[in-house]
C-alpha cells in the first residue's frame, strides 16, 4: 500500500503539523504503520497530531461498526472510530444515552478514553473511563492484546486519560445509560460573582446530574465571574413532548473570519447580551438534549471564528484544598493581563479519576476560549504558574502552550507512575504525538 | 426488500447497507473475508434492530463463487429483490503503469468478473420477475481522461453492460440502476488531494436508495457531478489534452 502524501494535520484550535494521515477501516492493519491515533480531531492543541513529519498517525473515522450491543443492559462494544453524533442518533430513540458525554457529539469513542472526557455529570458520574469495561489494543510490541479493569490493569488505566501513547485503541467496550426520554429540564440561574458560583455549583451537585457554568469573563471588580448557572436532569416521558426532538439544521462556517473580528469590543458585547439575555433571575423548562449537551454543534467548524490563528483553550482544575476563592484568583491573572475570553466555562469535579493520568479531581474547573495572539505563551505561563500554586493541574486534550517544566511540576508522581507503564509497554516510544514530545520529553 | 448485497463492508456499500438496514430491510452480505463480514453482520444487526444478518463468501477474483453465492443468500432470505454490488477496486494511473498485472486484475475485478456477478445476479432477479440490480460504476467511465485511463476503462465498460441489460430486460421487470459516483470520501479516495464538490458516503447512500425504491436508470451522486460530467463530455478534444483532470 502506498505511503499516504505529506499533509497538513490540525487540531480543533488549529494549530497543525506536517505528517502523513492514514484513513481506513482495518485499524487491525493500518495500526502497525502508525506511531498515533486520532479520531475526529477534537481535542483542541496538538495531543493529535504527529511527532514529526516522518511520522504516519491513523485516523479512525472509518472504523466505526457496533460490534455488539444488549437492548436489556446497555452494554456495548464498538470500533474505536464510532462518532458519538452517530451512536446518538441511533440508540437514544431506543433509550440509551452515553454515561459521559463532552460539550460536542463530534468525537469518537477512542478519544473519549484517549482523553478520559468529563461531562456536566463530573461530580456524579466521574469520566468516561469509569464506564468502559475493556479495550482491544495495538500495543508497542506490534501484539493486540485485550485490557480492562482486571486484565492487563497497568496498560488499561494508563490508556484511560493517556492521551494516545500507550498504543493504537481498536475497539471499546462500555456501558450505556438508560434515559427516560429524548429531553431535558433545564434551569437557568443567574449568579452575581465568582465566590456565589463556587457555592452554587456545590449546592447544585447534590440536587442535579447535569450542572455547569458560563462566566462573563470581561466583568472585573465586584463583577468578576458572574455568569450564569445551568443545570439539567432527563425529563421523564410524561413531562416531554411526544415525539422525539428534530436534528436542527446545521449551518457551517465557511471563510476564517480576519483577525480583528474578535476583539475585546465583540467579545464584550457577546458577553453582555448573552448575561442579560438571562434576564430574569431563574428561568426553566424542556429542552432537547442536544441543545441543553451540545450548543456548539449547531454551528459546524465554529473555530474558524478565530480567523487563521487559531484559538487555545485553557482548562485547568483547581483542588478543593485551594479553597473557596480559588477560582477568583486564577480569574485575576487572566484579567490582570487584558486577556479576553469569548467563552469561559466553569464546572466543579466531584470524583477522582481512575486513570492515571487522567484530568479531573475534586475541585472546581474553569475552561477559557483564548485567540492566539502574540502574547498567549506567557498569558498560559502566567496563568501556569497560578494553578502550580493552587495545587492544580491543566487538560492535556486542550492544551497547546504549557511548557513542560510546568507540566512535570504539575503531574509530579503521576508522571513517573506513566512513565513506567510506557516503560514496560512501549520501551522503545513508538507511540509519540507533537504532544507527547513538547511535554513528555519524547 | 430482501438484498443481497456486495461490498457493504466499506465505504458507500456500508453506508447504504446500514440505511436500509435501519429502515427494516433483509440483507444478506457477500465478501470476501468470512471473519469481517461477521463484523459487518452485527453492525447491520445493531442498526436492523432486528434478527441477525445472513453472510455469504463471495470473492470478485473468483468467479466459480458466484452462482453459488447469489443461490445461498436467496435461501437464506427466502428470495431477493434486489442486489447491490458496490465492490469495486481502484488504482492510481501511475500504480497501474508500473505495473501490468495490476492493470490485468483491475479490469478482471472491476469489468469481467463485475460483469459475470451481474449475470448470475440477473438470473436470479429474472426469477423472481421482478427484482433491482443496482451495480455502482463512476463518472471515470464518461470520458477517457488521464489520471483514470485504466480504471475508467472498465467502468466505461460496465456502464454500457449495465445500459444494455437496462434496455433488454426493464420489460421483463428488472430495474437496473447505475450509480456513478463523482468523488466521495471514502478509504478508496483516502491520499487523493478532495476537489471541491467531493461527497461524503452518508449522502450518497441516500441518494442510491431513493433512486433504487424508484428505479432511476442512472444517478450522479453527489447530484452536481451531472452538469460536471455534462461540461467535461462536451470539452473538445484539443482541450482534453491540455488539461490535467
Ligand atoms: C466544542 C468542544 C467541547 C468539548 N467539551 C469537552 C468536555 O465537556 N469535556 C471534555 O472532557 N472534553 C471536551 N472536549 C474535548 C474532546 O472531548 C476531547 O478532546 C476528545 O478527546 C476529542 O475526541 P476526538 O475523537 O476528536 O479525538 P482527537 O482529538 O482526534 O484525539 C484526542 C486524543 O485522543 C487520542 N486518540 C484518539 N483516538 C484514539 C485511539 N483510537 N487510540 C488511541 N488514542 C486515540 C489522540 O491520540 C489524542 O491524544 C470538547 C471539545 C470541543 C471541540
Ligand atoms: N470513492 C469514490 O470516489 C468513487 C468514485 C467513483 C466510483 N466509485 C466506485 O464505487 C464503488 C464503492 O466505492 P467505495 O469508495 O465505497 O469503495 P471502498 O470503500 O474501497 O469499498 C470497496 C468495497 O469493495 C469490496 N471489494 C473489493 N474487492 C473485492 C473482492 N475481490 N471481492 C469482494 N469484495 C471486494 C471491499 O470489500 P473488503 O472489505 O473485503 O475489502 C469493500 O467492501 C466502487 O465500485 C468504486 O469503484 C467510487
Amino acid at each position: 500500500m502506498a505511503e499516504p502524501p505529506l499533509s497538513t494535520i490540525s487540531g480543533w484550535g488549529r494549530q497543525s503539523a506536517l505528517g502523513r494521515e492514514l484513513v481506513g477501516e482495518d485499524l487491525e492493519k493500518l495500526s502497525l504503520r502508525a506511531s498515533l491515533s486520532r479520531g475526529l480531531g477534537r481535542s483542541y492543541g496538538d495531543s493529535s497530531l504527529p511527532a514529526d513529519d516522518q511520522r504516519t498517525v491513523l485516523n479512525t473515522r472509518f472504523a466505526d461498526r457496533i460490534l455488539h450491543f444488549d437492548q436489556e443492559t446497555g452494554a456495548i462494544r464498538a470500533e474505536s472510530g464510532l462518532a458519538l453524533s452517530e451512536l446518538n442518533r441511533l440508540l437514544m430513540p431506543r433509550g440509551y444515552f452515553t454515561p459521559v458525554s463532552p460539550g460536542t457529539s463530534f468525537v469518537t469513542l477512542g478519544g473519549l478514553v484517549a482523553a478520559d472526557v468529563h461531562g456536566k455529570n463530573q461530580h456524579r458520574d466521574g469520566n468516561f473511563g469509569d464506564h468502559v469495561t475493556a479495550l482491544k489494543m495495538r500495543v508497542g510490541d506490534g501484539s493486540i492484546i485485550e485490557c480492562s479493569p482486571e486484565e492487563h490493569p497497568d496498560l488499561f488505566f494508563a490508556t484511560v486519560g493517556g492521551m494516545g501513547l500507550t498504543g493504537h485503541i481498536l475497539e471499546v467496550e462500555f456501558a450505556l445509560r438508560r434515559i427516560p426520554s429524548e429531553w431535558v429540564w433545564q434551569e437557568n440561574r443567574r449568579i452575581h460573582d465568582i465566590d456565589e458560583f463556587q457555592d452554587a455549583l456545590e449546592e447544585a451537585a447534590s440536587e442535579w446530574p447535569y450542572s455547569m457554568g458560563w462566566i462573563d469573563c470581561l466583568a472585573r471588580g465586584k463583577n468578576m465571574g458572574r455568569g450564569i448557572l445551568m443545570t439539567g436532569d432527563w425529563a421523564e416521558p410524561e413531562h416531554a413532548p411526544p415525539t422525539p426532538p428534530k436534528p436542527g439544521f446545521r449551518p457551517s462556517l465557511r471563510f476564517d473570519f480576519p483577525s480583528w473580528a474578535l476583539n475585546g469590543l465583540t467579545i464584550r458585547a457577546f458577553n453582555e447580551l448573552y448575561y442579560r439575555k438571562q434576564w430574569r433571575h431563574e428561568s426553566s423548562g424542556i429542552v432537547s438534549y442536544a441543545s441543553f449537551t451540545y450548543p456548539l454543534d449547531a454551528i459546524r467548524s465554529w473555530n474558524r471564528m478565530y480567523g487563521r490563528r487559531g484559538f487555545t483553550q485553557y482548562q485547568c482544575v483547581l483542588p478543593r484544598e485551594a479553597g473557596r476563592s480559588s477560582a477568583r484568583r486564577v480569574l485575576e491573572v487572566l484579567t490582570a493581563r487584558g486577556g479576553a475570553s469569548f467563552l469561559c466555562v466553569i464546572k466543579d469535579f466531584g470524583r477522582e479519576s481512575c486513570g492515571l493520568l487522567s484530568f479531573p479531581r475534586p475541585g472546581i474547573t474553569l475552561a477559557l476560549d483564548i485567540a492566539v495572539r502574540d502574547d498567549t505563551q506567557a498569558l498560559v505561563d502566567a496563568l501556569n504558574e497560578q494553578v502550580l500554586r493552587e495545587g492544580g493541574r491543566i487538560y492535556l486534550a486542550k492544551d497547546s502552550f504549557t511548557r513542560r517544566e510546568h507540566f512535570e511540576a504539575m503531574e509530579g508522581k503521576r508522571l513517573d507512575e506513566f512513565k513506567a507503564v510506557r516503560d514496560r509497554w512501549d520501551p522503545e516510544r513508538r507511540f509519540q504525538s507533537a504532544q507527547s514530545v513538547r511535554l513528555l520529553g519524547d | 426488500m430482501r438484498v443481497a448485497f456486495l461490498g457493504a463492508t466499506k465505504g458507500m456499500g456500508r453506508a447504504l447497507a446500514r440505511l436500509m438496514a435501519e429502515r427494516g430491510d433483509s440483507i444478506c452480505l457477500l465478501g470476501r473475508n468470512p471473519e469481517d463480514l461477521e463484523r459487518s453482520a452485527a453492525d447491520l444487526g445493531v442498526y436492523g434492530n432486528g434478527p441477525a444478518v445472513p453472510c455469504v463468501p463471495c470473492d470478485l477474483e473468483n468467479p466459480e463463487s458466484f452462482t453459488t453465492a447469489i443461490e445461498s443468500s436467496s435461501e437464506a432470505l427466502g428470495g431477493l429483490d434486489a442486489v447491490v454490488v458496490s465492490a469495486g477496486v481502484f488504482a492510481p494511473q501511475e500504480e497501474l503503469e508500473a505495473d501490468p498485472e495490476l492493470v490485468e486484475r483491475l479490469l478482471r475485478v472491476d469489468f469481467t468478473n463485475t460483469v459475470l456477478f451481474c449475470e448470475a445476479a440477473k438470473k436470479a432477479l429474472l426469477a423472481e420477475a421482478a427484482g433491482t440490480l443496482c451495480v455502482f460504476s463512476s463518472v471515470a467511465g464518461e470520458r477517457g481522461r488521464k489520471p483514470v485511463i485504466i480504471y475508467g476503462a472498465a467502468k466505461a465498460g460496465l456502464t454500457r453492460y449495465l445500459e444494455g441489460l437496462d434496455h433488454k430486460h426493464n420489460g421483463d421487470g428488472l430495474r437496473v440502476v447505475t450509480v456513478k459516483p463523482g468523488f466521495v470520501k471514502t478509504s478508496m479516495t483516502a491520499g487523493l488531494q478532495p476537489p471541491p464538490f467531493a461527497g461524503e458516503p452518508e449522502g450518497v447512500a441516500r441518494q442510491v436508495l431513493r433512486a433504487i425504491d424508484r428505479g432511476t436508470p442512472v444517478v450522479y451522486t453527489p447530484s452536481i457531478w451531472r452538469l460536471i460530467m455534462a461540461v467535461i463530455r462536451a470539452l473538445p478534444r484539443a482541450v482534453m489534452r491540455r488539461v490535467g483532470f
